[in-house]
C-alpha cells in the first residue's frame, strides 16, 4: 500500500468493510440449510480442509454456522444501531430545544444509565418474549444515551452561531433553520455515531444471545454457538469456541476502526494528519 | 478546604433526591416491563412447585399473587412490601428474594471488588506508562491492546481463558466459587481465591481499556501544561515530574471514573459469572430471566440500579472534593 492520507485510508477501509459485510451477508443467505445440517458421523471433528472451522457436537459445520450467525448479527446490529441513532438525534435535538425538555431527557438518560445494560436488555427481552423483537428493542433502547449527549452539545453550540441568529432575524422559521443550518451539520455526526454504535450493538447482541435471551436456540447466532461450545470445552473442542469468536472479534475490530477513522476525518484537527 | 463537609452534604442531598426519583422510576419501569411479558408468573410458580395443584389451591395462589387485581394495585402492594424490606418469594428457589440477593451479592461483591481494584491499578499504571511514553513504542503497543480489548466480547475472552488456563494448563478449576462436593464450611480461603482468579481477571479486562486511555489522556494534558514546562526548565527529570505534578492531578479523576463505571462492572459480571458458573448475583439474574422468576428478576433489577447509583453518588462526591469549579459554585 503506498502512502495514503486519512481520506484515502478511510475510503479503502470503507470499501473493505462493505465488501466483507456484503460477502458475509450474501454467503449467509446463499448457504443452503444443509451446509450447517447435523450429521452424527461428522460430530466433533477438528478443523480440516473440508471443515475449516471443524464441526460441533452435533456434526454441524461450524464455518457455515458462523457465517450464518454473523449475517444475523450484522442484521441485528444495523437495525439496532439505526434505531438507536435516530432516537439519539431526536432526543438530543429535543433536549437542545427547551430547558424543560432538556431536564426531562437528561433525567431519562440517567434512568437508562442507572440500570446496567445487560440487566435492562434481559428485562426488555423478557417483557417482549424472547426473540428478535425483544433483542432489537433491548439493544436499541440502551445505546442512544452517549450519542444523544453529543448531539445535544452540537445543537446547543450551533444555535449560538451568529449565522443562525442572522437567519432568525431575517425572518426564517425554526423549521427552515433546522433543515438548512442544523441538519447538514448533524448528518455527519449521525453517520459516525451510527458507525461507532454498530460494533457495540453487535457485541451486545452476541452477549445477550450467549446468556440465552436473544434469538431462539435453533438460530445460528454467534452467541448461541459460543454458549453451546461451553459444554464441549472440557472435552477439548477448542475450535468450537475459539474460531467463531475470533471471527466475531475481527468483524467488530474492522467496524470499530472504520468508525474511528470516520470520526477523525470529521474532526478538522485530525483530518489532514 | 474549609467548609468541605457542608458542601459534600449539599451534594449528597441533591443527589439523594435524584437517586430516589430514579429508583422509583426504575421500579415502575421494571414492573411495567415484567407485566407486559407474555409469561404467566402464576403458571411459572405452579410449575416450580413440581406437584399437581388442585383448582382450589390454584385459586389460593392466584389470590396470593393478586392475579385478578389491576396492575396498579399489584404495584402498590409490591412497593409497600419493598419498603418493609419484603421483596416477595422467589418462584424458583422458594425463598425470600431479599435473602437470595444478600447471599448472592456477597459472592458477586468479592468478585467485583477484585476485578475493580485490579482494573483500576493495572489500568492506571498502563495509562501512566502510555502518557509518559506518548507516541513511542510502549504507548503504541499498549494503546493497540486497549483498542483490541474493548472490541473483544468479555464472555468470549472468559471462554478462551477457561480453555487455556483451566482445560489445557489445568492451573485453575473450571467453574464455581468452591470445589464441588466439599461442605461450604470446609472450603479454605485459598480454594476460594483459586476459584476467583480467572473470573475476576476476565471481569477486570472489561473496564481496563477505559481507565487506561482516560489516564493517558489526562497525563498528556498535564505534561503539556506550562507548569510542567517550567518544572522541566528547572531541571526536573521525567519521573520527578510524574510524581510531583502528574500523579496528584490524575489520581482522583481516575478514581472518580472507576466509581462511575459500576454499571459496566455489574453488566460484565453477569457475563463473567455465567461463563465461570460463579454463583453470584449476575448468574442469578440470567437464571431468573430464563426461568421467568419474576420476583427475583425485579429484585435484582432494583438492586443493580441501587448499586450503580451508589457508585455515581461516590463519584459525584469525589468531584465535589476535587473540582475547583464545583467548589467555587457552591461557596
Amino acid at each position: 500500500m503506498n502512502r495514503l492520507n486519512r481520506r484515502g485510508r478511510t475510503l479503502l477501509l470503507l470499501s473493505a468493510a462493505a465488501l466483507t459485510f456484503a460477502g458475509i451477508y450474501a454467503l449467509g443467505l446463499l448457504l443452503p440449510e444443509e451446509a450447517a445440517a447435523a450429521s452424527y458421523l461428522d460430530a466433533g471433528l477438528p478443523p480440516s480442509f473440508s471443515h475449516p472451522f471443524g464441526t460441533d457436537t452435533l456434526g454441524r459445520d461450524l464455518l457455515a454456522r458462523t457465517i450464518k450467525g454473523l449475517s444475523v448479527s450484522i442484521t441485528v446490529g444495523i437495525f439496532a444501531s439505526l434505531i438507536s441513532a435516530v432516537i439519539a438525534v431526536l432526543a438530543g435535538a429535543a433536549a437542545a430545544g427547551s430547558k424543560t425538555a432538556d431536564a426531562c431527557i437528561s433525567w431519562l438518560t440517567d434512568l437508562v444509565m442507572s440500570v446496567p445494560h445487560t440487566i435492562l436488555v434481559i428485562l426488555i427481552s423478557f417483557a417482549l418474549g424472547r426473540g428478535m423483537t425483544g433483542l432489537l428493542a433491548g439493544i436499541a433502547a440502551t445505546h442512544w444515551c452517549s450519542l444523544a449527549r453529543l448531539i445535544r452539545a452540537e445543537v446547543l453550540q450551533l444555535r449560538a452561531q451568529q449565522y443562525i441568529s442572522i437567519s432568525r432575524k431575517l425572518g426564517k422559521t425554526g423549521g427552515w433553520i433546522l433543515i438548512h443550518h442544523l441538519l447538514p451539520h448533524l448528518a455527519p455526526q449521525f453517520f459516525t455515531g451510527l458507525l461507532l454504535l454498530f460494533p457495540h450493538a453487535v457485541l451486545h447482541e452476541a452477549s445477550v444471545s450467549f446468556l440465552g435471551f436473544g434469538l431462539p436456540p435453533e438460530q445460528p447466532a454467534i452467541g448461541i454457538i459460543l454458549s453451546e461450545s461451553m459444554r464441549s470445552l472440557s472435552a477439548g473442542m477448542w475450535w468450537s469456541a475459539v474460531l467463531p469468536g475470533l471471527t466475531l472479534v475481527l468483524v467488530i475490530l474492522l467496524t470499530d476502526k472504520l468508525g474511528e477513522q470516520a470520526r477523525m476525518l470529521l474532526d478538522p484537527f485530525h483530518a489532514q494528519e | 478546604m474549609k467548609g468541605i463537609l457542608p458542601r459534600l452534604g449539599r451534594i449528597f442531598l441533591k443527589n439523594s433526591f435524584k437517586i430516589l426519583s430514579l429508583l422509583l422510576a426504575v421500579s415502575i419501569l421494571s414492573f411495567v416491563l415484567v407485566n407486559a411479558s407474555p409469561v404467566d408468573p402464576v403458571q411459572q410458580y405452579i410449575t416450580g412447585l413440581g406437584t399437581a395443584v388442585s383448582p382450589e389451591q390454584r385459586e389460593q395462589i392466584e389470590d396470593y399473587w393478586g392475579a385478578d387485581d389491576p396492575p396498579a394495585k399489584r404495584y402498590v402492594s409490591w412497593l409497600s412490601g419493598l419498603l418493609r424490606g419484603d421483596l416477595g418469594e422467589s418462584a424458583v428457589y422458594r425463598r425470600p428474594v431479599a435473602d437470595i440477593i444478600g447471599e448472592r451479592f456477597l459472592n458477586s461483591f468479592v468478585l467485583m471488588l477484585c476485578a475493580w481494584a485490579m482494573s483500576g491499578i493495572l489500568g492506571f499504571i498502563s495509562g501512566c506508562a502510555m502518557g509518559m511514553y506518548r507516541g513511542r513504542r510502549p504507548d503504541r503497543f499498549l494503546k493497540k491492546i486497549c483498542y483490541v480489548l474493548s472490541s473483544i466480547p468479555s464472555f468470549w475472552l472468559g471462554l478462551v481463558f477457561l480453555l487455556v488456563f483451566a482445560v489445557w494448563l489445568g492451573w485453575f478449576p473450571v467453574g464455581f466459587s468452591a470445589p464441588v462436593g466439599v461442605l461450604s464450611a470446609d472450603v479454605t480461603l485459598w480454594q476460594k481465591v483459586h476459584h476467583l482468579i480467572l473470573p475476576a481477571f476476565t471481569l477486570s479486562l472489561v473496564s481496563f481499556p477505559n481507565i487506561a486511555l482516560h489516564t493517558r489522556q489526562k497525563l498528556g494534558d498535564v505534561l503539556d501544561s506550562e507548569y510542567v514546562l517550567f518544572a522541566r526548565a528547572r531541571g526536573e527529570g521525567e519521573w520527578s515530574v510524574l510524581f510531583r505534578h502528574g500523579l496528584r492531578n490524575i489520581v482522583l479523576p481516575a478514581l472518580t471514573l472507576q466509581f462511575a463505571s459500576f454499571s459496566e462492572l455489574f453488566g460484565g459480571s453477569v457475563l463473567a459469572e455465567n461463563v465461570f458458573s460463579y454463583p453470584g448475583l449476575g448468574s442469578a439474574a440470567a437464571e431468573a430471566g430464563l426461568n421467568s422468576d419474576v420476583p427475583l428478576l425485579l429484585g435484582i433489577t432494583l438492586f443493580s440500579a441501587l448499586f450503580v447509583c451508589a457508585g455515581n453518588m461516590i463519584a459525584n462526591l469525589l468531584y465535589g472534593i476535587i473540582d475547583p469549579r464545583i467548589r467555587e459554585v457552591n461557596k
